[in-house]
């Protein structure tokens, strides 16, 4: 497993479980024991949770399971034909079986790189050198709609700092559920004393001696900040396997199986494969798909020639103040989105969104019961028409 | 097999219901699991395994 983050962790618990019992190599570009990134934009940046509760297992698992660490040191090239990877220390691993498990990188501004003052949410460090940043109360100025720059924009009102998110999009959040919810969220978040600003790209970040003071936008608007988070998404982390002979195409291309070549496998945000149902090419960078692509290859690599293909109903959730996002499938494409329990207004609801005709997510805040139930009809493609027939739509 | 939850952890993902509903609930008001059988008859150790392991949170230890 080159990546020793969720889906790499997962692909080596899934082999043992599966009972392989020959060598395990987890390799990890970051030196740290296996940890969890949800918790990097709420729990550990808010100071509830220090950094030990992030861990994914208890340190000794891995020796339980026999699984050898190598921790720290990125791989730098793979030779398919040899079945060997090398890594940054100069040593080289031979494999069986190769498990592409690398993650993404978050996406820079240009220009950013190098100032103080600018922070990612990606790794644990970049989480807590914006904590200490964001306990001198700075005023910050967050690049992105996205889950990440609200879920910071939450933390960092409460931790009392001044906050402005801007982004390209009309309203906030709208890639991630469409403008209505967005728009509900967006109150949310000036209701608690958010400034929002839409609509605008951001051109560049400005500095002065080397530290970023503001964010200059497309339509030459000035934002003066004391810290800029940049939350504008991440690139899969793939420049390694360059002239590998893998297909690499916004990730490492991958059949219905997750493989990407002989014995070779990929898993988690890296991997792009097509959807078994509608042939559409999918990368899905949330925590539950990693877990879940891990012990599919686990199962595949184990099952040779009776390897099945991989499916999934996306799930991701997102922590904003007091509310809980929930989201079965994918809201993307959709066009149209209807209430089915509760309302906006009361921000406790369930909703469906439609696609082509049939039911292609579920979206739920602060109606976990209720959401539940909605899954299936995501599970099953159900048309809109008929499911509507059997739920109580409000809207 | 013995199976202990840490509740703070739980991001309310309810994974672990659809996979093993006699073993696991969720709480009505945040989802927070709710262990129903701390030690399952074996039947249901695959599906409480594969439970913990996709959990989200890591927040469901099982022991053997």
């Amino acid at each position: 497993m080159v990546g020793a983050s969720a889906a790499g962790v997962a692909a080596a618990e899934g082999l043992r479980r599966g009972g392989y019992d020959g060598p395990l190599t987890l390799v990890g570009g970051e030196p740290h024991l296996p940890y969890d990134r949800p918790p990097l934009s709420k729990q550990l940046l808010s100071g509830v949770w220090e950094r030990e509760r992030l861990r994914l297992r208890a340190p000794e698992t891995y020796s339980d399971l026999g699984i050898e660490l190598r921790l720290g040191v990125r791989a730098t090239e793979l030779d398919m034909a040899a079945r060997r990877v090398r890594l940054a220390d100069g040593t080289e691993l031979t494999y069986s079986s190769l498990v592409l498990a690398t993650g993404a990188r978050a996406r820079v501004l240009p220009g950013a790189q190098g100032l103080t003052g600018v922070y990612t949410l990606r790794t644990v460090e970049d989480a807590l050198a914006l904590r200490t940043a964001l306990a001198a109360r700075p005023h910050l100025v967050i690049v992105g709609g996205g889950f990440v720059g609200a879920e910071a924009a939450a933390v960092a009102r409460g931790l009392g700092c001044e906050v402005t998110l801007v982004t390209d999009q009309q309203v906030p959040l709208a890639d991630a559920v469409g403008a209505e919810v967005g728009t509900m969220l967006a109150e949310v978040h000036r209701e608690r004393g958010v400034r929002i600003v839409t609509g605008s790209p951001v051109e560049e970040v400005i500095a002065e001696d080397g530290r970023a003071v503001g964010v200059r936008l497309a339509d030459g608007r000035v934002l003066r900040a004391q810290a800029v988070l940049v939350g504008i998404g991440a690139r899969p982390d793939t420049d390694w396997l360059t002239g590998s002979g893998l297909s690499l195409h916004h990730g490492i291309v991958c059949d219905s199986l997750l493989r990407a070549g002989d014995a070779v496998w990929a898993a988690g945000d890296v991997a792009s494969w097509p959807d078994p149902v509608t042939g559409e090419r999918l990368r899905i960078e949330h925590r539950t798909n990693a877990s879940e692509q891990g012990m599919a290859v686990a199962r595949n690599i184990l099952a040779g020639p009776s390897a099945t293909a991989f499916q999934t109903v996306p799930y991701v959730w997102s922590d904003q103040y007091d509310l809980k996002i929930q989201i079965y499938g994918g809201t993307r494409g959709a066009d149209a989105v209807h209430i089915v329990e509760g309302s906006l207004k009361q921000r406790a609801f369930t909703a469906v969104y439609v696609r082509d005709g049939y039911v292609a997510a579920a979206l739920g805040v602060g109606m976990i019961r209720q959401l539940r139930a909605l899954r299936r009809l995501v599970t099953t493609r159900t048309p809109w028409d008929r499911a509507r027939t059997s739920l109580p739509v409000t809207a | 097999m013995r199976i202990t939850i840490e509740e703070d952890k739980c991001c309310g993902a309810g994974q672990c219901v659809l996979l093993a509903p006699e073993v696991f609930d969720q709480r009505d008001e945040d989802g927070v699991v709710v262990l129903l059988d701390a030690e399952p008859p074996a039947e249901q150790h695959a599906a409480a395994r594969e439970a913990a392991a996709v959990c989200p949170a890591s927040a469901i230890e099982v022991q053997a």
